[in-house]
């Protein structure tokens, strides 16, 4: 526990990436596998199940503190962060354990789950008791799942790979799909032989960078593909050895979830991975995104459900055909493959190809974006046509050009502290529109300032509470920002009766004032807009 | 009430003078020569004499007319006796103790009880109401012990000349920064310095505090010895043309809020080092027990839950609403920003 408490200091006493690899290359050389496995685990962000109900370790937290209820939730409030403030207030013990990550977690974390309330409460005592600083803060931050330290997976990657003395995309690969971290697992992922990849497992996804240069720098436009963005789930389609495995870009297996697509990709022929969009369909068209939240949260899908929100993979790449990796393979050819693949399926399967766009002109391709919002996208995809599938997020072959989002004025009336970075700020704010004499509340955002600006509507919120309810204030409307967002949905969970896609701080109106925020019937003929233009 | 507040300061009627105000008034008691204690304007400054060449520093142009009285002398104004008591907190920083007809009042202005080498030592005075600041008043400020972080300073300094690059440490340009100066070790190599900094040091050294030598780090100054430098900065300083030129030095800062992670980050340093020149919450219980007082008035801080956890415990408690750091019960402001100068027309006067 001592050397991954070491490791966590490390990372988050440097802001340079090469001080956190080589510290992450240390660990991982000199920790034993068992450790090192966990460790890859909770830094690629794989966190237990819950093991203590939050307000049980609050309660304990304070009496081993000694201090009242109510103090400890004001400590709380400034720290930010559970684990930290427990981190913070109980007071260190004698013995210390010098017991491992792997036994640690093993052997005093996991099992939490399986006492009742008394023993969890006797048991985190004691670990309270052994582990100091660091180590106490790791082992509360698991306790509570929420395990972030400022690593990306790509720099685990890095280190791992330098360690295996393996290409990265290997490292990548192995670290897809659903694994144990033992360690015969850990040796595995740092094994020599390249072949052995899962068969079950996914490859890693491939990803866009948004295109902010003018469309014109990026050549000729027919040396490009452009379907529409489309705003669903992505999705990886994996069938080998007669299964069917639906990966998320979560690396989530939905199995089950989608019995229609999954029923579809039984009829790909063996040795085939699809890459696409899982998308809510109504009869040739998308249904807004709110269907499809309809269904992702079910694991088990009723029939009604199915009839009525029924869900499509349109499939956008080919990986694999026929066993072969074709991710070195240029675009168009990898697109005909698909096209092949997808034509050989009876006519209304669940699974359908995304439409190229004609990009004969670049201005072809702005008057395509402009219809977008009316398609159900967020926008564009443009694919340079002779392009490989790559790893992760890699500049220059693959763009999302999204449309230019809505706009309205509104008007800050609650705030709520942050957490993390910005603990102790007021920086979570919800926004309200116009409604007749008063204002209705329409959306919440907690991103888009500058660092000084939080810092003004934070002296500013402080200075001009109306109410506190709990963690939320009341906020006398005086500041208005321009909000923007993707797209509107008719809402009966909202007070304002629509619900934003995407909501952020676009900027500070300081030349506003209330009387000049938008009103929320302008948002409704914005609603109405984007449906007659379709 | 022997102290109130009023749109000008805490003030005490019966001698009609001012404990640290807010705006010019006759008669100013002054606790310590930070800018939210010290301001500019009065006709007449009465400070602890150690602190009175910090004082006049900061007062320019108008420096003389600040007095000097030794700790522990009693002054007497129309039948109420002053007396200052050594705070803890910077050189020459000191309680005020305010006694009328037998009735004790002690303001501590701001104040800590770890050790110091820069200024003498925090004393409990006894008295009826203690007047605190609580700028740390949460039970999640626990200072480590201050020959500890001294010594992780020491081997991040070491550590970043080894590789090759400077250290900035970001801490106020007076009192905490002679208070780093006087723990690091000249050994490691040169300590450079901000202009606010050196003058403040300077006056350090003028009332016999022993500090390790220094270097004014003037913007046309080049030093061969850089890499293997520490440079002595007030944060402000931070990402100005003068912090840039020290190339791609490690930088650090040095504050009490550094306590929580979130604080850390928000600051974009390399290092955060808790190293505070206020009480932290087991140093504000400790004060206050000593003081005997009976009634409890928090001034500046977290001033919310310090006053409901006395309350719990049986004392007289309320709120001071102040202007010393504003109001800021539940918020999570850096320390005191210290501007050196006090005001537009102070700064004209100021080297």
């Amino acid at each position: 526990m001592k050397e991954f408490a070491a490791l966590y200091d490390a990372i988050d006493a440097s802001t340079s990436t090469s001080a956190k690899v080589s510290a992450l290359v240390h660990f991982f050389r000199s920790a034993p596998a068992a450790d090192a496995a966990w460790a890859v685990a909770f830094l690629t962000g794989r966190r237990p199940k819950r093991l203590v109900r939050a307000p049980d370790l609050r309660r304990w937290a304070a009496e081993a503190a000694a201090i009242p209820e109510w103090l400890f939730e004001d400590a709380y409030a400034q720290a930010g962060d559970l684990a930290e403030t427990i981190t913070l207030l109980v007071p260190a013990g004698h013995d210390r354990s010098d017991d491992t990550l792997a036994a640690w977690v093993e052997q005093r974390l996991l099992p939490l789950a399986t006492l009742d309330a008394p023993q969890q409460q006797a048991a985190l005592r004691q670990a309270w008791q052994q582990l100091h600083g660091t180590e106490r803060f790791v082992f509360n931050k698991l306790l509570t799942g929420g395990f972030r330290v400022g690593v990306s997976d790509g720099l685990v990657v890095r280190a791992l790979a330098e360690v295996a003395a393996l290409p990265t995309d290997v490292i990548a690969h192995r670290l897809m799909g659903q694994w144990e971290p033992t360690s015969a697992w850990f040796t595995a992922l740092t094994r020599a032989e390249t072949t052995d990849a899962d068969w079950s497992r996914p490859y890693p996804f491939f990803l866009a960078h948004p295109l902010e240069q003018p469309l014109e720098s990026l050549g000729e436009s027919t040396a490009w593909l452009a379907e529409w963005k489309w705003d669903g789930i992505r999705a990886q389609v994996v069938c080998r050895r007669g299964r069917v495995m639906l990966w998320s870009r979560g690396e989530e297996l939905l199995t089950g979830r989608f019995p229609e697509v999954e029923a579809t990709c039984a009829l790909l022929p063996d040795g085939t991975v699809l890459d696409g969009e899982l998308l809510a369909w109504g009869d040739d068209a998308p249904l807004p995104f709110t269907a499809l939240q309809r269904r992702l949260n079910r694991k088990r899908v009723g029939r009604a459900l199915l009839s009525e929100v029924p869900v499509r993979l349109i499939a956008y790449d080919c990986l694999e055909s026929g066993g072969v990796d074709l991710r070195s393979r240029p675009l168009h050819e990898r697109r005909a493959r698909l096209t092949t693949l997808v034509q050989a399926l009876p006519t209304g399967a669940a699974v359908q190809l995304s439409p190229e766009i004609t990009s004969a002109s670049w201005s072809a391709l702005r008057d395509a974006r402009a219809e977008a919002r009316a398609q159900e996208a967020e926008g564009l995809m443009l694919k340079r046509r002779d392009s490989v599938y790559g790893v992760g997020r890699r500049g220059g072959d693959w763009w999302k050009w999204k449309v230019t989002p809505l706009t309205v004025d509104a008007v800050l009336v609650y705030a709520q502290a942050g957490h993390g970075r910005r603990a102790g700020l007021y920086t979570d704010y919800t926004f309200a529109l116009r409604d007749g004499d008063g204002l209705v509340p329409f959306a919440k955002a907690y991103s888009g300032l500058t660092d000084a600006e939080i810092r003004e509507v934070d002296r500013f919120i402080r200075a001009h509470t109306r109410e506190k309810f709990g963690p939320v204030r009341t906020v006398e409307p005086q500041l208005v920002f321009e909000l923007a967002f993707e797209g509107i949905q008719e809402s009966t969970r909202h007070k304002s009766g629509l619900a934003v896609r995407f909501p952020r701080i676009a900027r500070w109106r300081r030349d506003k004032q209330v009387a000049d925020a938008d009103t929320i019937d302008t948002v409704r003929a914005m609603l109405r807009a984007s449906r007659t233009s379709s | 009430m022997l102290l109130r507040v009023t749109d000008r300061g805490l003030w005490c009627e019966p001698a009609d003078c001012y404990i640290d105000p807010w705006a010019p008034v006759e008669r100013a008691v002054i606790t310590h020569a930070h800018g939210d204690h010290l301001r500019w304007g009065c006709d007449a400054y009465l400070v602890a004499e150690p602190g009175l060449g910090v004082t006049r520093q900061r007062l320019g142009a108008i420096a003389d007319r600040a007095r000097g009285v030794p700790y522990g002398a009693p002054n007497t104004v129309n039948g109420v006796t002053f007396s200052f008591h050594p705070a803890g907190h910077i050189l020459g920083s000191a309680q005020v103790r305010v006694e009328h007809r037998g009735e004790v009042w002690v303001v501590s202005g701001d104040y800590k009880i770890d050790p110091d080498p820069t200024c003498e030592p925090w004393e409990p005075v006894r008295c009826h109401t203690f007047v605190t600041e609580c700028t740390f008043g949460l039970p999640i400020y626990r200072w480590p012990a201050p020959e500890v972080v001294t010594a992780e300073i020491n081997s991040w300094w070491r550590a970043n000349a080894d590789a090759g690059r400077a250290s900035m440490l970001y801490g106020y340009a007076l009192g905490k920064a002679q208070r780093l100066l006087a723990g690091l070790d000249p050994e490691i190599g040169p300590i450079l310095t901000h202009g606010a900094v050196e003058t403040m040091t300077a006056r350090y050294r003028d009332a016999g505090i022993a500090l390790p030598p220094t270097t004014y780090a003037t913007l046309d100054h080049r030093d061969p010895t850089w890499s293997r430098a520490l440079v002595l900065a007030p944060p402000g300083v931070d990402g100005t043309p003068w912090a840039r030129r020290f190339g791609t030095a490690a930088a650090a800062f040095a504050s009490g809020w550094m306590q929580v992670r979130g604080a850390r980050r928000r600051r974009g340093v390399d290092r955060g080092f808790v190293v505070s020149d206020h009480v932290d919450w087991p140093q504000l219980l400790t004060a206050i027990a000593a003081t005997g007082a009976e009634r409890v008035l928090p001034t500046h801080g977290f001033t919310g839950p310090v006053v409901r956890w006395l309350r719990e415990q049986g004392y007289d408690a309320e709120a001071l609403p102040t202007r010393f750091e504003g109001e800021q019960d539940d918020r999570a402001v850096d320390e005191t920003p210290d501007t050196t100068t006090l005001s537009a027309d102070a700064s004209s006067s100021a080297p």
